[in-house]
Parts: structure tokens; C-alpha cells; sequence
């Protein structure tokens, strides 16, 4: 705790620094020199100069470097990982058949490992001209190719295939459009990211654009990247989705929240993910 | 409970009696420069209240951003905004109410919530329950917890 609270001292005042240079956030590196590095062999993309179109950022950095040590080291180890019990989850649910139809995901898709960039891409407008999550393409194979019900938004089921569908992009770049069909829908994303909504009147940007590295109580706050998504929290004990967590941080403006799988949130979704692009995918990760 | 007892005393007072029964209301506070002069109840605040109201979670809330040495008891303070050390000189008690009410009117586009306001937000929620609120959006704090927080601030010196 102490080192965390001299390392945010130290941030506030490089800061400072940035500031008087013009700079709009603070641009220091949350937890330098330190990189995540799975199971011993794979080195992850946790800092990268931020994208062009995000100018409000200098450099962007994955949740991961602002947690304690503990929590960091939790992740950098697939046995000590408990978010890997989500992924085993998916993996048996990817061959395991459901709905009307007698087929399973890999009935079409064979291989999870098919997958793979998949994640990385999310969301992105389909066929038909609708911004989509995951979780959407998911269910519209649920639904109209396996004749099985939707999967709730929050349950374990999606958040199992999501976290193994995840796993396969796990080192990959996000890299999400921002342009052609996507570029509306960005738009949309990048004002609801600026908008001060409920009585406490804060947007995203007051928390994770203007004060990363500080502390709201107890809570370090990150950048707010969702790179690492799904998450497990520590706090709730169980795996996190995209949309709830925009949905909690709303909520904790003192707003009415939106609620996930809306069009709202899928547009903050790909504004978010925009915001990370170049960032290593993580897989699963685990939060306070 | 205290405070029952504390207007019930001043009610013999004929002047105090008729503001207490009667508090400005949020949109009709009044701000010169950011500052509001008249008390929002005409019942002094009580400092051990403000204590409360700044380190309790649906109300004030101040320890969230804030570091002082009046809540240090309190474990792990934010750090979004100053520390409050010595507010209670830097300022007068009419600059702290209108902090208080309405930092934006002192410090405009500040991220310091306002805490005595009823228009003008977009998305109000009811309290943190994420719904809409189901009738007229009341303050974050009532008007004697304004003072409370007040007359607490005025004690850093
Ligand atoms: C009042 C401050 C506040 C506001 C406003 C806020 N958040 Fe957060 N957010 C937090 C805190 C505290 C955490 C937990 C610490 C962390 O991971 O940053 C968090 C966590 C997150 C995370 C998880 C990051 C991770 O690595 O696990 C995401 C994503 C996020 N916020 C997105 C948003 C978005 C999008 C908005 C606006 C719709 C928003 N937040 C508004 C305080 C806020
Ligand atoms: C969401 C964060 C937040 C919360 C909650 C908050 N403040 Fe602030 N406060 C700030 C910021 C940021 C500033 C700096 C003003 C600016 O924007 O220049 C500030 C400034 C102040 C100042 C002026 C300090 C100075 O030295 O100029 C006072 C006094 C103050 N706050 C009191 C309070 C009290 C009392 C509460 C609770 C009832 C509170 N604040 C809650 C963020 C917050």
C-alpha cells in the first residue's frame, strides 16, 4: 500500500509536468519496468503510445499495472489464475450440444482454436449493419443455428465461452475499426465516454482519462482498458463481462445505468476497446 | 434525533424558529462569486455531524477524493482532489457553503460532485440503486447537512 501511494505521489508529479507541457493527462507509466509475462513464456503488450484518434491519452496501459503485487502475480500464472476455471468451463461447453438442433459450437466451427482473433476484433458491425459484442454473435448461434435459448448477458454460460473464446487471441493486438461501418457507432461510443451523467455528474474520462493512478477511496484507478476482459473480481468472487462493468461504473455516478446488451453499451464497447488498440489481449485476467 | 431536540430549544426563539421550518430550497440558493452568505437553514451546523457526513458513503462521501487530517482515523482516503488542510483559513464560511452547494459555481468544470443541486443532470439515478429516480431528484445532501459539513470544514485550521 505504501509503495502504491509513493508511486501515485511520483505520478502526480510528472503529472504536473505533462500539464504545464500542454499535455492533457498525466503520460507516466503506472509501474515501470515491470511486464506480465505468462506462465514463464508469454510476454504480453501491457504500454503502447496511444492511437491517433484518442488524443487524450499519451500512452494507454492495461489494467494489470495498477494492482498490487499480489493480484499482478496471480495473473501471470494459469494454475493461481481463477478466471482459467471459466475457461475450462467454455472449453467443455464448446463441444457439448444444446438446443433443438443436436449440434454443439464445434458441430460447425470444429476446433476452439478456430477462434483465434476473434476477440480481438470485438465488437465490430455485422452483416447486416448492427454493432455487435461477442456476446451477440454467440447468441445468434445459440439461438438460430442450435435452436437453444439466449444466454443471459451476465451468466456463466456466456461468460465460459466468451473467457474460452478469449483464451485463443490471448498475445494478440486488439484491434477493433474505428472507420468505415464502425465509424458511427465510434462516434456514439466516444460521447458517451465524455458525457458527466447522475447527480455525481462524472463521465468515464473524469475517473480513467484525467485521474488514472489515483485513488477513488481505497481503489486504484486504471485507465478503465478492457483488454483483459473477462475479468475475475476478487471482490465478487466471480467473472466480469464488459458490459457489467460499464454498467457498475455508471451505475456509481449515481446515474440510471444502462443495461448490458444495449446499443449504448456496445457503442461504448467499441469506443473502449478503440482506446486499447495495440494492447495485448490478455485472455482472462483477475481484478481486486 | 439530536437535532429534534436541538430546534426544539430554538423554537422558543421566534426568528430562528421561523428559517428552521423553512430551508432554501436548491434552485433558489443564492451565489456571489461562488460563494452563498446566508445559511441554507438558520440552524447552526454541528462539526460532529459534518464528521459523518463527509466520511459515509450515500452521503457526502468527501474522505472518496479528499485527504484531511479531520478524517484521518478513517483508512485509505482518495486522492482525486487537494488535500482540505487549513480550508477553514484559506476560506470563508460563505466561500465553503457555496463549495459545499455547488463547487462549479467556484471552480467551473471541477469533477467535485454538487452536492446541493436538483436540475440540470443528465441521467439521474436513483441513489446508487442504478433506476431512475421515481419522484422529484432530491440533493445528495439535505440543507443541514450542507451546514454540518461546513461548519466541520471551518474547524481546519
Ligand atoms: C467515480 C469514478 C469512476 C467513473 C466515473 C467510471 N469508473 Fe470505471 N472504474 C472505477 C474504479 C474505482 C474501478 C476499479 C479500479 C480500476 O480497475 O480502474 C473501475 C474499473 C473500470 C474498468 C475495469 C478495468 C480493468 O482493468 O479491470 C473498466 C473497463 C471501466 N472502469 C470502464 C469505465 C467506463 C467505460 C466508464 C464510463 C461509462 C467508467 N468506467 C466510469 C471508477 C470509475
Ligand atoms: C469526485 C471527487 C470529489 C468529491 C466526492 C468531493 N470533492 Fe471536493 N474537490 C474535488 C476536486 C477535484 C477539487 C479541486 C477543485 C478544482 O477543480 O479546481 C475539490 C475542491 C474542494 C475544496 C477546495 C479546496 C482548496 O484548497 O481549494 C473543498 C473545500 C472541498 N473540495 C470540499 C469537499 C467536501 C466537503 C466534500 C464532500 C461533501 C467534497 N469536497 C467532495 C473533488 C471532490
Amino acid at each position: 500500500m505504501m509503495k502504491l501511494r509513493k508511486q501515485a505521489t511520483a505520478m502526480m508529479a510528472l503529472g504536473l509536468l505533462a500539464l504545464s507541457v500542454g499535455g492533457m493527462a498525466r503520460a507516466a507509466d503506472p509501474d515501470p519496468g515491470v511486464d506480465l509475462v505468462i506462465n514463464g513464456d508469454t510476454k504480453l503488450v501491457t504500454r503502447v503510445p496511444a492511437p491517433a484518434n484518442i488524443p487524450g491519452l499519451k500512452e494507454v496501459y492495461s489494467g494489470w499495472l495498477f494492482h498490487d503485487p499480489t493480484t499482478q502475480a496471480m495473473e501471470t500464472d494459469d494454475f493461481s489464475n481463477p478466471a482459467m476455471l471459466a475457461v475450462d468451463a467454455g472449453n467443455a461447453a464448446w463441444s457439448t450440444v444444446m438446443g433443438t438442433e443436436g449440434k454443439s459450437c464445434a458441430s460447425c466451427h470444429n476446433g476452439i482454436d478456430s477462434m483465434k482473433g476473434v476477440r480481438a476484433s470485438m465488437p465490430k458491425v455485422n452483416k447486416a449493419g448492427k454493432l455487435w459484442s461477442l456476446e451477440d454473435y454467440i447468441n445468434d448461434c445459440v439461438t438460430n443455428r442450435m435452436g437453444a435459448k439466449a444466454l443471459g448477458w451476465n451468466s456463466n454460460e456466456m461468460s465460459g465461452l466468451t473467457s474460452a473464446i478469449s483464451m485463443q487471441s490471448r498475445g494478440m493486438p486488439v484491434d477493433v475499426a474505428t472507420d468505415g461501418a464502425a465509424a458511427p457507432f465510434w462516434k456514439e461510443g466516444e460521447k458517451l465516454y465524455y458525457t458527466r451523467t447522475g447527480l455525481l455528474e462524472l463521465s468515464c474520462a473524469s475517473c480513467h482519462e484525467m485521474h488514472f493512478g489515483d485513488h477513488v477511496r481505497d481503489e486504484r484507478l486504471s485507465q478503465g482498458q478492457i483488454n483483459g476482459f473477462p475479468v475475475y473480481r476478487l471482490k465478487t468472487t466471480n467473472m466480469v463481462s464488459i458490459h457489467n462493468r460499464f454498467y457498475g461504473c455508471v451505475r456509481d455516478t449515481r446515474a440510471e445505468s444502462y443495461k448490458e446488451g444495449t446499443d449504448p453499451l456496445r457503442e461504448l464497447e467499441l469506443y473502449v476497446a478503440s482506446r486499447g488498440n495495440g494492447l495485448s489481449i490478455e485472455g482472462v485476467s483477475v481484478r481486486p | 434525533m439530536k437535532r429534534l431536540i436541538v430546534l426544539g430549544a430554538l423554537v422558543a426563539l421566534p426568528l430562528c424558529a421561523a428559517v428552521a421550518t423553512a430551508d432554501t430550497v436548491p434552485d433558489a440558493v443564492k451565489f456571489d462569486n461562488g460563494a452563498v452568505a446566508q445559511s441554507l437553514t438558520g440552524v447552526a451546523g454541528d462539526p460532529a455531524d459534518g464528521l459523518k457526513v463527509a466520511t459515509t458513503r450515500p452521503m457526502g462521501n468527501c474522505i472518496a477524493c479528499h485527504v484531511a487530517a479531520g478524517w484521518a482515523k478513517f483508512a485509505d482516503p482518495g486522492d482525486i482532489g487537494p488535500a482540505l488542510d487549513g480550508v477553514g483559513s484559506k476560506y470563508t464560511e460563505a466561500q465553503l457553503r457555496g463549495i459545499v452547494a455547488n463547487a462549479k459555481m467556484t471552480f467551473p468544470d471541477t469533477l467535485m460532485p454538487s452536492f446541493y443541486k436538483t436540475s440540470g443532470f443528465i441521467r439521474p439515478g436513483d441513489g446508487y440503486t442504478a433506476k431512475a429516480p421515481t419522484g422529484p431528484i432530491q440533493p445528495i445532501l439535505t440543507a443541514q447537512q450542507v451546514e454540518d459539513v461546513v461548519a466541520f470544514l471551518m474547524t481546519f485550521k
